[in-house]
């Protein structure tokens, strides 16, 4: 799982049938030190989480197991809204 | 998942014969302003996209979920065409 700021959404009004009534989120992930990551990816919501917040996502086939026994296609799903985390390297990283 | 952009069609006569009948779509990832970014892939269409428009790619193992691709040999599935990617600037 990696930690991620929630920066948008997606709409798509003709998309796979498992996806009707899933949100899509746009997510940013984020180092520790909240400094972007990577590129941004789309993914399910099953959390219930909002643009501006900080959440973990699940990449993979594991994303889909949380819809379970709903066969929800997907390779990204917000699990968790953060609400605080700690961070001490023993060397500070970017 | 990934936005990308319908850039080609791909046409293949020897094929796994999970893929016959699959139509292949040449795409180019975006990033969210819809700017081309990394790679080109070539992803099975199951929500009938056509050129140039905007669609949600699922890939991995994840991709076999989509219609019709229990079992096939496939990493990469588009699942939806996209409307509008509303990005808040703050």
């Amino acid at each position: 799982m990696q930690l991620a700021r929630v920066i948008g959404n997606v709409v798509s009004t003709h998309k796979d049938q498992s996806l009707v009534g899933q949100k899509l989120l746009v997510l940013q992930p984020v180092s520790p030190l909240r400094k972007e990551i990577g590129h941004p990816v789309v993914a399910v919501d099953s959390v219930g989480a909002g643009v501006g917040e900080e959440v973990f996502f699940v990449r993979g086939r594991e994303a889909t197991f949380p819809f379970l026994p709903d066969q929800v296609i997907t390779d990204a799903n917000v699990v968790g809204i953060v609400d605080q985390w700690s961070y001490q390297p023993e060397t500070q990283e970017p | 998942m990934i936005l990308a952009k319908v850039v080609g069609t791909v046409v293949a006569t020897l094929k796994d014969e999970r893929l016959v009948s699959q139509k292949l779509l040449l795409v180019q990832a975006l990033d969210v302003t819809g700017k081309p970014q990394g790679n080109h892939w070539v992803a099975v269409d199951t929500v009938d996209a056509g050129a140039g428009e905007t669609v949600l790619i699922v890939s991995g193992s994840s991709a076999r979920m989509a219609a019709d691709l229990k079992d096939s040999p496939v990493d990469a599935a588009i699942v939806g065409i996209v409307d509008a990617v509303e990005i808040d600037s703050d």
